[in-house]
Formats: C-alpha cells, sequence, structure tokens
C-alpha cells in the first residue's frame, strides 16, 4: 500500500541531496541544478499532498513554481554568462567581490 | 503493483540525484537531473497529476535543461573547473547527513490526519480541464502576474546578456 510518507521521505531525501549539492560543490551552474532539484523535491511534496487531500490547489501551486523556475533558470544563467564574460570562471569561491 | 513502480524509479531518481552532485563534467550533472525529472514525472503519473507530469517533462526537462545544457556548452569549461572542494566538504556533509537522519523517519513515521485516503478523488482531478478550471478561476491573478513575471525574466535575461560591466 503506497501511503503519503512514501512521497514525503523521497522528497526530503532528494531535497537533502539537492542541500548538499549546493554546500559542496563550486560550479556555479551545478549549484542552480542543486536548486532546481530542490524546487523539484517540494513539487513532489506538494503533489503528493495535493492527492492524498484530494484538492487540486498544490497542481496550482506547482505550477506557480515552475513558472518561478523558469525565470529563475532564465535570469541566473544570464547572470551566469555574464560573469564568465567578465571573469572568466563559474568557481564561486573566486567570485567574492561582495565578501569584504 | 504501484508499491513496485514506486520504489524502482525512486531508487534511480535518488541514485541520478546522487550521480548529480558528485559528477566531475557539468555536462553529466545536466543529463543526470534530466533523468531525476523524468522519474518525478513518474511520480506525478502515479498520484493522478497527468498535466504536471506532461508539464514536468515539457517545460523541465524539455526548456528548463536545455537552457542549462546550452550555457554549459556555450561557456566552454575546462574539467577542472567546478569539482568538488573536498577541504571543507566533510564537515557540511556531516551536518546535512545528520539533519537527513533526523528529517527522514520523521516523515515516514508521522501520521498526517485526513491523507488516508486518495482513492475518492473525482474524475477530473490532476487533467488539463480540473487544474485549468482552478488557474483560470480561483488563481486567475496569480496566473497574471506569473505571465508578467515570465516577461519581466526574458527582458532581464536579455538584458543581462547584452550588458556591457565596466
Amino acid at each position: 500500500m503506497l501511503t503519503i510518507n512514501h512521497f514525503l521521505a523521497l522528497s526530503a531525501i532528494l531535497f537533502v541531496i539537492g542541500v548538499v549539492g549546493v554546500l559542496t560543490r563550486r560550479n556555479v551552474i551545478v549549484i542552480m541544478m542543486c536548486i532546481e532539484l530542490m524546487l523539484n523535491a517540494v513539487n513532489l511534496t506538494f503533489i503528493s499532498f495535493a492527492y492524498y487531500l484530494g484538492d487540486m490547489t498544490g497542481h496550482v501551486f506547482v505550477f506557480m513554481v515552475m513558472a518561478v523556475a523558469a525565470a529563475e533558470a532564465a535570469v541566473g544563467l544570464a547572470i551566469v554568462m555574464a560573469l564568465f564574460r567578465n571573469r572568466e570562471t563559474v568557481d564561486v569561491d573566486r567570485v567574492s567581490l561582495l565578501k569584504h | 503493483m504501484e508499491l513496485l513502480i514506486f520504489y524502482m524509479f525512486a531508487i534511480v531518481s535518488v541514485a541520478f540525484a546522487i550521480f548529480m552532485i558528485v559528477a566531475r563534467k557539468p555536462v553529466s550533472s545536466a543529463i543526470s537531473l534530466i533523468g531525476v525529472m523524468f522519474c518525478l514525472a513518474v511520480f506525478y503519473v502515479l498520484l493522478n497529476a497527468h498535466l504536471i507530469a506532461a508539464l514536468q517533462i515539457l517545460v523541465y526537462a524539455g526548456a528548463i535543461m536545455v537552457l542549462f545544457l546550452f550555457v554549459i556548452m556555450l561557456l566552454n569549461l575546462r574539467e577542472k573547473q567546478g569539482a568538488i572542494s573536498y577541504h571543507r566538504t566533510a564537515l557540511q556533509l556531516a551536518g546535512v547527513a545528520v539533519f537527513c537522519a533526523l528529517l527522514v523517519p520523521f516523515m515516514s513515521m508521522v501520521t498526517i490526519p485526513g491523507t488516508s485516503g486518495g482513492a475518492g478523488v473525482s474524475a477530473d482531478f490532476g487533467t488539463t480541464a480540473g487544474v485549468g478550471k482552478l488557474l483560470y478561476t480561483d488563481f486567475l491573478l496569480p496566473f497574471e502576474i506569473a505571465s508578467i513575471l515570465l516577461l519581466a525574466a526574458l527582458v532581464g535575461a536579455v538584458a543581462l546578456t547584452k550588458l556591457k560591466m565596466k
């Protein structure tokens, strides 16, 4: 019997993998992909709650998350392009203009 | 049967996700993320969210990941860049692993009231008609705001790539 806890556990695992990726990787493109993975894990939570509560509002939320993720990916990757043109790197440890 | 499909794709998706964060080449990471997204589409079908499953493949695996792959190809990175930074990895991994170890059993043990069913969903649950009706009635304003957001992101992305920074 498939319960909501299966899906919640899976999405928690995927979210934590995304967090580990954001913390440990230095390539800004891979970090953005890990953010996408975290958004996807949250989407899975929304969909499973929508199904097990019998309420379709969760689907609308996932729709909005997808729109925001598309906007985030477009702007983020444009920033990465501008960053690479100016500093020839995508390593987040070497982009520290705002640090000091 | 459903349980078998769930475990099969759960294992595959977690394996893809782990490979995504340990892969050395960004292209391998992107391809594994596409794999994760296909597995998630399978879960959405299991959960009766047919429209979202189709959108997952069209928007995420199609549009967003192709954008990522284009940028990776355009930048033409050397392989050394973006490797895992091992010097600070151990401490962070330990912290996250503890967090994970606390979170997962909690998630799998707790019983959420009202979530026992799922069999009682209506016929148009998760279909394009059902979600569309909701989107164009109760959520019309957020829907319009999302379109403005996408337009702003479009203009912003073009402006950022055309920008000459001093």
